[in-house]
């Protein structure tokens, strides 16, 4: 429409660090642009800003807030810039132009390589060997796409992607099973993204992606509209079909390279690729989704029996009934060769329940996993970084389908991960074994024992003498902070909160009364009231959440809340490396559910009777959720190894700190 | 009298070893023991009968409270069965000062006798209506004339005075005012009994499709409630949460089951988690107080304060012997009543450091485990009682009708 709000636009762009601007055109439109769109990309890519001919859009880099994007194509829009705004391009990332970039130049093929997505088939069976234009372009498209929203975090990847290869290449589906297996054996560093077709990355989270999914398309329409009004029906028709990410002009150039995809690299980035969206943790399964609960439970190890009376609120979780696999499963021990021993130990731990405590289940992982990695050894023509990767992989799903995962170990094995993709190539194996191991082992040092010491040595400042602390539950980090204040001769009173089923305070308490605490014992329905007495409540965590939700044991959040109400201060201690990224509101979403009969037998010597007469009633349920969520708004400060930080600054330690630490 | 005695302190013993418990049991037994000393009371013929009886309901009283302070409904009881006696007291002399006009009118002894004790076999509205005509404030014509209040409660106690002439007269009156009270004490006890129905009456009101439910601790007047909504067919669901130490909550859970409720059993510690799914808090209380405060089972503050933090309603049910016309102080802990430790910990587990009165030191460890809770009125949305629903700032008012305020302080 009218140009002149062209530049109006302009100043919206905010340039921090990498970034990207489409500047939409101040003069008529240039048809060409669309045409010669990818060209320019790289162009530009190399100084971001200053080749283009118009100082237009596309920088090459950016870590892009999705904001500006969509701002940025309205206004493109709204001064009829007939530039159908190539979403790769201004949402250029390394990786892609970089594959722009190779393309231009044409010496080699790393596309699949560098994308990282094999076209499904096509690749395979077409254009390997035709180089079919059509099978070709539709291919590169899909993987561009697939590629887009990979840089600016992995999520999004995985839900756009499916929808392309739906949209686009109907063969894709069919070979999810084929590629599933492949086995690497290329080189080192792959770095793009796939398209996800293996049943794993169904697991995405829905609340994660579904934003930037829907971004996604609106921008899209938003393109393919400009480019309808520039260009004509034929490129807006060709837009429309690529819909989804908008990158069907950008490959058109690519109908001239030639492609020399090897299915060897090809297939190795399958893998990376897969290892890489296995490694995020909150990719959890929506066990109300039939298909894949079923998928699932066939290659599960573990035989589960579901319980009856699933509570209706909480049909997303896994509800399964414990216990009466475990001899089944421990008599197994010698037959299963696809579970390594220590890992299948601590896997029937964490089934009986002997394991609790975040900590002490990462940790136990963590030993698991080392003592796997020693006695690893790479089978005759397969690569060690996908081999182990694949094996690694195959244990965390035997664990899960144990006990479902704490955000904490899916920390740590996502750390795991990284380190073993991070492993030089030219590493003999045992050698690089020997650094895996010794990774894990400085892992559970620093990021969790070292940690916890800093923890108390921060946390014992906060206190006095005379003071009155309460605690809930059972809390490593807590226990020790208390102990370690008596040592240091601070006259204080504990209360120790506890709730059923599980009565962890009583361990603490045994604990605390060994070394001579003073300590008052209560129910959690009684916490409102002892906190009159109270001077400080001292919380232990399962995990934070980067919107400053506590994610903790059932019952944390009551406890923070009368405390709240009571003006006590509340004091969250927790190691950094259970921070995450994922945000939360409610304890339903995200939650675990343990053994309903826990709640259904009752100590009391009364009325024991009823409830086992009940339980076959369909009318009722027993709901033994594990986790609840506490709002920020009742937490005072947290105790990290970083410091003390209020929980607002959360999200700046994950994201300052997360990054090198998965990258060390 | 000794029979009377004796039941007298078995009641009291019982209630001592917290033999009975809920509230509406105890106040049952209460009104019905009360009936019984009324009924044997034997008013002396010279005195004020109505304040022989008061005193002798007062004595009564004062030893039930004793021997449980914490159970609110005695004393609620007893001073509801005070009331009773004083506006019988009261609506008989207004009568009898009508009979002396009549009297004044007409010199006919009989024909007084015979209206006055044909005046109970009257509708009971028409008694209700003279005891709200007592209860009446002054009408603006007196305040103008600047009439003293007071001088109508002389005016009562000469009434005695006025018949102590006339002996039969007399003696009949005595005999009336004691079935005047007795009957009185009747509806009282079946007011009690039928709190349930009327409070269920208006589940209907409340209660929509589809709702969720959170309730706690066991109270039959939850459970009624409930159960009238789903009669009315009405689906919802509860989930109960269940009350740990003493794990009332499956009880509730059973009889609701029973009932044909979708009924869940969550954790204590599953309140917070579970009321952003919940349309409705519903409890029952131990006991309002004047402020609108309510006390209920250990628990109930946490439940409330969530329901609060996500803008749940939070409805207490309250049959109206529950309204106590006291206003609490530090009721946590003065309206509180500690159980045994054994309930939280198992006997023997930690016996070296608790103390059990032995006298060996300080103790290392305490066990607090505390019976009931107190919800401080402005989380509470809405009492629903037998007269209908109130809001909490509203109880003073409605808990004034049932007591006079002479008997606030037994």
């Amino acid at each position: 429409m009218d140009a002149r709000r062209g530049p109006l636009a302009v100043p919206k762009v905010r340039r921090v660090g990498f970034f990207t601007s489409i500047e939409p055109s101040q003069d008529s439109p240039r048809p060409n642009r669309s045409l010669s769109g990818p060209a320019e990309a790289i162009t530009t890519s190399s100084s971001p800003l200053s080749d283009s001919p118009s100082g237009q859009f596309i920088s090459p880099v950016q870590i892009p807030p999705l904001r500006h994007r969509s701002d940025n194509l309205a206004a493109a829009s709204r001064a009829a810039a007939p530039v159908p705004v190539p979403v790769p391009g201004p949402s250029a990332f390394r990786r892609q132009l970089a594959s722009d970039r190779a393309l231009h130049v044409g010496s080699y093929n790393p596309v699949d390589s560098l994308l990282g997505t094999s076209p499904p088939s096509s690749n395979g069976e077409v254009s390997e060997d035709s180089g079919s234009l059509f099978g070709f372009q539709r291919s590169d498209s899909a993987k561009l796409s697939a590629s887009f929203p990979n840089g600016g975090f992995d999520m999004t990847m995985r839900v756009r992607a499916p929808q392309e290869s739906e949209a686009k290449v109907v063969i894709a589906s069919t070979s999810d099973g084929r590629k599933k297996n492949v086995e690497p054996s290329g080189t080192s560093e792959p770095v793009a993204a796939t398209k996800p077709r293996k049943e794993k990355e169904q697991k995405s989270l829905k609340e994660k992606t579904s934003k930037a999914e829907r971004r996604a398309i609106q921008e899209a329409q938003r393109a393919a509209k400009a480019a309808a009004k520039g260009e004509g029906s034929k490129r807006a028709g060709e837009s429309s079909r690529a819909k989804p990410s908008k990158t069907a002009k950008q490959t058109q150039p690519k109908k001239d390279v030639p492609q020399v995809t090897s299915s060897l690299s090809e297939k190795r980035t399958v893998s990376v690729e897969k290892e890489r969206r296995m490694d995020v943790p909150q990719a959890q399964m929506q066990y109300d989704d039939k298909s894949r609960v079923d998928k699932a439970k066939r290659r599960s190890v573990v035989e589960q029996t579901e319980s009856k009376n699933k509570v209706e609120l909480f049909l997303h979780l896994p509800q399964y009934e414990r216990g009466n696999q475990l001899p089944n499963l421990s008599s197994n021990i010698f037959t299963l060769d696809t579970i390594h021993h220590a890992v299948y130990k601590v896997g029937l731990q964490h089934l009986a329940g002997d394991l609790s405590g975040d900590n002490a289940r990462c940790i136990a992982m963590l030993h698991a996993f080392q003592e796997a990695i020693n006695d690893y050894t790479t089978p005759p023509m397969k690569d060690l970084t996908m081999d182990l990767t694949g094996k690694i992989n195959g244990y965390v799903s035997f664990l899960i389908e144990c006990r479902p995962l704490s955000m904490s170990m899916g920390n740590a094995i996502r750390f795991l991960k990284n380190q073993i993709r991070k492993l030089p190539v030219d590493l003999s194996e045992p050698e690089a074994k020997a650094s895996l191991c010794s990774e894990i082992g400085r892992f559970i040092d620093e990021k969790i024992i070292l940690a916890d010491k800093v923890i108390v040595q921060h946390a014992v400042t906060k206190i006095r003498d005379g003071e009155v602390l309460l605690t809930y539950g059972f809390s490593c980090v807590v226990e020790m902070i208390l102990l370690y204040a008596h040592e240091i001769g601070r006259k204080f009173r504990v209360v120790v909160v506890d709730s059923r089923p599980n009565l962890e305070g009583q361990k603490l308490l045994r604990r605390l009364v060994a070394r001579g605490l003073d300590c008052t014992y209560t129910h959690i329905n009684a916490v409102s009231y002892i906190m009159g007495e109270v001077t400080r409540v001292f919380l232990g965590a399962s995990s934070i959440f980067s919107n400053g939700t506590l994610y903790s044991k059932v019952g944390t959040a009551c406890v923070a809340m009368v405390a709240n109400a009571f003006s006590v201060p509340v004091i969250v201690c927790c190691e950094a490396y259970k921070f995450h990224e994922r945000v939360l509101l409610d304890s339903i979403c995200s939650n675990e559910l343990g053994d309903p009969d826990a709640i259904a037998n009752v100590p009391l010597r009364t009325n024991t009777k009823h409830a086992k007469t009940m339980d076959n009633n369909k009318n009722l349920q027993f709901l033994n959720l594990m986790y609840d969520s506490t709002p920020a708004e009742y937490i005072s400060m947290i105790v990290t190894d970083y410091g003390m930080i209020p929980p607002t600054s959360i999200p700046v330690i994950v994201r300052e700190y997360r990054r090198e630490d998965l990258l060390l | 009298m000794p029979d009377v005695q004796s039941m007298v302190l078995e009641f009291v013993n019982k209630l001592r070893k917290r033999k009975i418990e809920g509230s509406q049991a105890t106040a049952r037994c209460t009104v019905e023991l009360l009936r019984s000393v009324i009924s044997h009371h034997r008013v002396p013929h010279h005195a004020n009968q109505a304040s022989a009886l008061i005193d002798a309901v007062k004595a009564v009283g004062a030893q039930l409270v004793a021997a449980n302070p914490v159970e609110l409904a005695v004393g609620n009881v007893v001073r509801r069965v005070l009331h009773i006696i004083r506006e019988e007291d009261l609506s008989l002399a207004t009568a009898a000062v009508a009979g002396l006009d009549l009297l004044d009118a007409s010199d006919d002894d009989e024909d007084v006798n015979g209206k006055g004790i044909g005046y109970p076999a009257m509708s009971a509205a028409v008694v209700a209506a003279a005891a709200r005509s007592t209860l009446r404030p002054p009408s603006l014509q007196t305040l103008l004339e600047g009439t003293p209040e007071s001088a109508t409660v002389p005016y009562t106690s000469s009434s005695g005075a006025d018949s102590e002439s006339k002996t039969a007269d007399k003696s009949s009156i005595t005999r009336k005012l004691k079935h005047d009270v007795i009957e009185g004490v009747n509806q009282l006890i079946h007011e009690i009994a039928g709190c349930h129905e009327q409070i269920a009456e208006q589940a209907i009101e409340h209660i929509h499709q589809n709702e969720v439910i959170l309730t706690l601790g066991s109270s039959r007047t939850v459970l009624e409630f409930l159960c009238a909504a789903k009669e009315k067919k009405r689906s919802f669901r509860v989930f109960v949460a269940e009350g740990a130490p003493r794990y009332q909550g499956h009880l509730l859970a059973k009889d609701l089951v029973a009932r044909g409720l979708q009924t869940t059993v969550i954790t204590d510690s599953a309140v917070f988690a579970m009321i952003s799914r919940v349309n409705m808090v519903i409890i029952g209380a131990h006991a309002v107080m004047a402020n609108g405060g309510v006390i209920g089972p250990v628990g109930v503050n946490m439940a409330a304060l969530a329901a609060k933090k996500h803008a749940v309603p939070f409805v207490v049910l309250a049959g109206s012997h529950k309204l106590c016309p006291l206003y609490p102080h530090n009721p946590e802990v003065l309206l509180n009543e500690l159980r045994s430790p054994s309930e939280l910990l198992d006997f023997g587990e930690f016996s070296d450091c608790l103390d059990f009165g032995s006298g060996s030191g300080s103790p290392l460890l305490q066990v607090v485990n505390p019976t009931f809770d107190y919800v401080p009125p402005s989380l509470v949305s809405l009492f629903i009682t037998d007269t209908g629903g109130h809001i909490p700032s509203y109880m003073y008012r409605l808990i004034a009708d049932y007591y006079s305020a002479d008997d606030l302080v037994m």
